[in-house]
């Protein structure tokens, strides 16, 4: 069924966004990440032109994390503390990077600038996360006792204004998830994304939270997040697709619902090393099509107008 | 709409036979006639594209060639280069006022029906068309751009190379039928109709028409740029209500 998208100017079939949106919200229901960095891409392939593609995914972002957030929150895995920390520096963050996103559209490289930051974050965590999974893995058939959770080295643990956070039975700096979250909110308004498979492997590598608390409460800093690129992109490039977001939500929200229940049923080291391979294959297709010689050097892009 | 174009055929039929008679005009026009069958192309939710009939009548011998374009936008073409194995945007050209849609119709091939510089005069054909580059560069650096954009045009199926058919019904009644496809950019578009004979034109007419938004697609549009805060907020609180609303329902289940 071919709907028209009154923002984004394209016909797309209902049922395939339909579709699209629920296996990328069964992703978000099972990782906690958002599921952005695979669902933005396959827009655009679809046609959808980049902007509206990104503007219209954040507001999507908000129905599948707020469901997502919620029904981890009924199993007490949402640690607010660290999640309000994170999101402070989140906003921030996005803001700066709204302000980057200008600098660099303006020299006309904000494509390559989003294709290279992918490769570097996809690759880079892609291969550790594999890497640790893979371990944890071998170390659970060799029935070998659980490697204890990593210490913090001495200059994380010498920063100031330290807090306890209960849930994650963590007393660290604040400074640590604050500059995180301030780090992914760069990102997210470059890469268009929620962040959360940046996020994630930062809470349980770098700040060594429980695995089971690391999904809820990215989700929960993603609904604010995601709400704030939905706002600011809205008001200043119109460029939030309501009907777009609305069939996207409704397979999201579906879908993140059954992913968190089948989470809960998969032992977590084989759940990272399928998160794994998912941001590897993905950074291997962007690489890819970097380094290949595209079917044509020339591409155009049209002055857009003010109604 | 078969009876209403059957109707305007007629009526453009009679104004052609009355058109000497009763309207001074200069000679030129007075040899064509021309209409479309939409002046308006409304763009609803289930916009899949639309076909579009031109017609008309002409006075004596020769051929019609029929070119229909819209809206004019200015736009960048980049050229990739390669740098330490990456392919990036090196250099660019602007041209301005592009036509975003272009297509041509005609009784014969173009090549036949003038000669090159009559066909450029009236952006007749694609290799024809007029596109001015915002800064001056090398004649063959132009011609690359204006080759790169072309393809990327015809890439997204908003221009085409091969000529639409006119054809003529008696020795004067003309028509051609064209594809308005579904992801046409709004604007003003215009039908430029030609009559020419021993490769010269001899009539002319321009027949504009319009590509909106209609129905609660332009609604939804005009909302957004209108009262985009609002629009915003509005977009936040029914993503929220819909996450709760699916978490509700679903913790029932």
């Amino acid at each position: 069924m071919q709907i028209y998208l009154p923002i984004a100017e394209v016909s797309v079939d209902a049922f395939v966004i339909l579709g699209l949106g629920g296996a990328v919200g069964f992703l978000s229901g099972l990782f906690g990440a958002g599921g952005a960095f695979l669902l933005t891409p396959l827009l655009i392939f679809l046609g959808v032109p980049p902007a509206v593609a990104v503007g219209s995914v954040a507001n999507e972002l908000i129905a599948a994390s707020v469901s997502g957030a919620m029904a981890h929150w009924r199993r007490k895995n949402v640690d607010f503390r660290m999640g309000g920390v994170l999101l402070a520096g989140g906003l921030l963050g996005s803001g700066f990077g709204v302000w980057l996103f200008g600098i660099l559209r303006k020299l006309g490289q904000i494509d390559l600038t989003i294709s290279i930051s992918y490769v570097l974050f996809l690759g880079t965590i892609g291969v550790f996360m594999l890497m640790e999974s893979v371990r944890a893995i071998m170390r659970h058939l060799n029935k070998a006792p659980p490697a204890r959770r990593g210490r913090h080295p001495n200059w994380v643990r010498a920063l100031p204004l330290k807090l306890r956070f209960q849930k994650s039975r963590l007393y660290i700096s604040a400074l640590l998830p604050f500059g995180i979250g301030f780090f992914v909110g760069i990102l997210s308004a470059i890469m268009g994304v929620g962040g959360g498979f940046v996020l994630i492997p930062a809470m349980i590598y770098l700040l060594g939270m429980p695995t089971a608390m690391v999904a809820g409460t990215s989700l929960f800093q993603i609904i604010f997040v995601s709400a704030n690129v939905t706002f600011l992109q809205a008001v200043s490039h119109q460029t939030v697709d309501i009907v777009l977001a609305a069939i996207l939500l409704i397979g999201a929200v579906v879908g993140a619902q059954y992913g968190t229940r089948f989470g809960a049923r998969l032992p977590a080291a084989q759940l990272r090393g399928l998160l794994a391979l998912m941001v590897l294959a993905v950074c291997g297709k962007l690489l890819f099509d970097l380094v290949v010689r595209p079917a044509d050097l020339f591409s155009i892009t049209v002055a857009p107008v003010d109604l | 709409m078969s009876a209403r174009l059957a109707l305007r055929l007629l009526f453009v039929v009679a104004a052609a036979f009355a058109a000497p008679a009763l309207v001074v005009r200069p000679a030129a026009a007075q040899a064509l006639v021309a209409d479309i069958s939409d002046h308006l192309v409304a763009i609803t939710a289930g916009f899949t594209g639309t076909s579009v009939v031109v017609f008309g009548a002409v006075e004596g011998e020769g051929d019609v060639a029929i070119v229909v374009k819209g809206p004019e936008r200015d736009v960048t073409v980049r050229h990739k280069g390669r740098i330490a194995g990456i392919w990036v945007n090196q250099d660019e050209l602007q041209f301005v006022g592009v036509p975003l849609f272009y297509l041509v119709a005609s009784t014969r091939p173009l090549s036949d029906l003038a000669p090159p510089d009559v066909l450029r005069r009236h952006d007749i054909g694609i290799e024809n068309m007029r596109l001015a580059a915002k800064r001056a560069v090398p004649k063959e650096e132009n011609q690359e751009f204006r080759e790169g954009l072309i393809r990327s045009k015809l890439r997204q199926k908003l221009y085409f190379t091969e000529p639409f058919k006119v054809s003529f019904l008696t020795g004067r009644l003309f028509r051609s039928d064209f594809y308005i496809p579904a992801n046409v950019p709004i604007g003003t578009y215009s039908v430029e109709v030609y009559f020419i004979r021993e490769g010269q034109v001899v009539g002319a007419q321009t027949i504009p028409f319009i590509v909106s938004n209609a129905g609660v697609g332009a609604d939804i549009q005009y909302f957004a740029h209108v009262h985009s805060i609002l629009y915003g907020i509005i977009a936040i609180f029914l993503a929220l209500a819909a996450g709760w609303g699916a978490s509700v329902a679903f913790r029932r289940i």
